[in-house]
C-alpha cells in the first residue's frame, strides 16, 4: 500500500474534519468557517473540471458548500470520509448542471471533450494538491487507454457511460466493465478503503 | 422461466461516477438496498473517484467565502436522520455470518478455562475455525477484483443474486424473499455443468436471505440452481429447481 508523502504542513496540525463537521451538525458557525477553508478548493477544482465556465463553476461552488452546511446534519461517518461526501455531492451537483439543457451546446466539441484532464493553476495551488495529482496521475497511468479514457470522460466530463460509449465508439457493456475495472485499478493503485 | 439477466453489479462503477441517467440511476440505488457487496463496493470506488476530484483543487476567489458564510447565516439545517435505513438492516443480516463466527469463538475462549468442558471447547473451536474460514472466502469472494454477479427476479417475487470469482473458484448466491419450506425440506444448491448437476451445499432454513458460499469449485459450472430437497439434501435434484441463475462469463 503507498504510504502518503507529506512536505511542509504537519497533517496532524490540520484540522480534524470528523471533528469539525460535528460542530457544523450542530449549527457551529466558526467550524464552518474552518471546514470550509479545508474543502473550498477541492470542490471548485471539482466543479470547474467538469463545467469548465469560470461564473457557472462559481455559482454551483457556492451552492454545494451552502448545501454542505445545509445538510451537515446528515452526514454520517460510518458511510465514509467528510471528504468524500463533500467530494461526491459538488460532482453531483456538477454534473446535474452540465447535462441540464442550457449546458449542453457549450460541450459537444469533440476536442475539448478528448481533452480530459482539466487544466490547473500550476502557480497558486497547494503543495499538497501537487502531491495528490502527480499520485492521481501516475495511477491513472497504471490504467489501460480506454479504462483511462472511460473513466476520465465519466468524472472530469460529466458524461453518461452511454455518452462516453458513443464518443469511444465501444460497446455500453464494455464501458461500464471498464468504468468499473479502471475504477478497482485505481483503487488499488492509490490504496483507497471505503 | 424468465430471467432479467440485467448485469447490476458492474454498474457499481458507472454509479460511482455519476455516469447513470437517473432511471437507471434509480434502479441500482434500489438494488443497494439488497446488495451489500455493491453498497460496499460503491463506498470504496466513490472514495476513489473523490481522489480524482481532489487532484484538480484549485482555490475559488477569496470574495467566494464571505458570500458562502453570509448565505448560511439564513440557510435553516436539516434535521439529522434517526431512523435505521434498510441498507444497514441488510448489512447486519449479513454480518450474523461473522457474528455467529465470533460468538462461538467467544464461549470457546470462556469455557478454555473448565476441563471438563474440554471436549465441547475443541468441537466449539473446530466449528468456528469452519465458520470463519467460510465468512473469510465468502468476503473474499465478493471483494474479489475479477467478481461478477447476476440478479434475477422470479415470478414467485424470490430474487437472487449470484456473485462468482473465477480467480477464487468461488460462488455466492444470496437471496430473498424464499418461501419458507415446512419441516423436513431444504433448500439445496447446485451447480450446472452442462446437463449434470453437481451439489454445492444446502441453506440454512431459517436464513435464506443471507449469503452462502456455494460447496465445491466453481470449475466449468455454466448455471447455478435451487432446488427444494429432503431434509439432509440429495445427490441428485428431485424436484425442479426454484431458482436458475446462469453464471456471468
Amino acid at each position: 500500500m503507498p504510504e502518503a508523502v507529506y512536505i511542509g504542513k504537519n497533517p496532524s496540525a490540520q484540522p480534524d474534519l470528523q471533528e469539525l463537521m460535528k460542530a457544523v451538525a450542530r449549527g457551529d458557525e466558526e467550524a464552518f468557517s474552518s471546514l470550509y477553508d479545508a474543502v473550498a478548493s477541492p470542490v471548485m477544482g471539482v466543479v470547474r473540471a467538469v463545467l469548465r465556465d469560470p461564473a457557472q463553476s462559481e455559482e454551483i461552488t457556492q451552492e454545494v458548500l451552502v448545501e454542505v452546511w445545509r445538510t451537515a446534519p446528515r452526514y454520517r461517518e460510518d458511510r465514509g470520509s467528510v471528504i468524500n461526501w463533500v467530494l461526491t455531492l459538488a460532482h453531483r451537483r456538477a454534473v446535474d448542471r452540465v447535462r441540464s439543457a442550457d449546458a449542453s451546446a457549450a460541450r459537444d466539441h469533440k476536442a475539448a471533450l478528448l481533452d480530459r484532464m482539466p487544466e490547473f493553476d500550476e502557480v497558486t495551488e497547494q503543495v499538497e494538491a501537487r502531491l495528490e495529482r502527480e499520485q492521481v496521475r501516475r495511477c491513472l497511468r497504471t490504467l489501460t487507454e480506454l479504462q483511462h479514457q472511460s473513466v476520465t470522460l465519466a468524472y472530469y466530463r460529466g458524461l453518461t457511460y452511454r455518452e462516453v460509449a458513443a464518443q469511444l465508439s465501444v460497446p455500453l457493456g464494455t464501458v461500464k466493465t471498464r468504468l468499473r475495472d479502471g475504477l478497482i485499478r485505481l483503487r488499488d493503485c492509490l490504496g483507497v478503503s471505503a | 422461466m424468465t430471467s432479467t439477466a440485467a448485469d447490476l453489479h458492474t454498474l457499481t462503477g458507472a454509479y460511482a461516477l455519476h455516469a447513470l441517467d437517473a432511471e437507471e440511476r434509480a434502479r441500482f440505488e434500489r438494488h443497494l438496498t439488497v446488495c451489500e457487496a455493491c453498497a460496499e463496493e460503491v463506498r470504496e470506488l466513490a472514495a476513489t473517484a473523490a481522489r480524482l476530484g481532489l487532484a484538480a483543487s484549485a482555490p475559488p476567489a477569496p470574495a467566494l467565502k464571505e458570500q458562502v458564510i453570509r448565505r448560511i447565516a439564513t440557510v435553516r439545517q436539516e434535521p439529522p436522520v434517526v431512523r435505521a435505513p434498510a441498507r444497514a438492516r441488510v448489512l447486519r443480516r449479513l454480518l450474523s455470518n461473522w457474528a455467529l463466527a465470533a460468538c462461538v469463538a467467544l464461549t470457546a475462549a470462556l469455557g478454555a478455562t473448565a476441563a471438563w468442558q474440554h471436549t465441547q471447547v475443541e468441537d466449539a473451536r473446530r466449528d468456528a475455525h469452519q465458520a470463519q474460514q467460510r465468512a473469510d472466502q465468502l468476503a473474499a469472494v465478493l471483494a474479489a477484483p475479477d467478481a461478477k454477479s447476476r440478479t434475477a427476479r422470479f415470478e414467485d417475487g424470490t430474487s437472487g443474486t449470484v456473485v462468482v470469482s473465477a480467480a477464487r473458484d468461488k460462488a455466492v448466491f444470496t437471496a430473498t424473499g424464499m418461501t419458507p419450506l415446512p419441516d423436513g425440506k431444504v433448500y439445496q444448491l447446485w451447480f450446472a455443468d452442462g446437463d449434470t448437476m453437481r451439489p454445492a451445499g444446502l441453506m440454512d432454513a431459517g436464513r435464506t436471505s443471507r449469503a452462502v458460499l456455494m460447496e465445491g469449485a466453481l470449475g466449468t459450472a455454466s448455471a447455478m440452481g435451487v432446488t427444494v430437497e429432503p431434509a439432509g439434501g440429495s445427490p441428485q435434484p428431485t424436484s425442479d429447481p426454484v431458482v436458475l441463475l446462469d453464471l456471468p462469463a
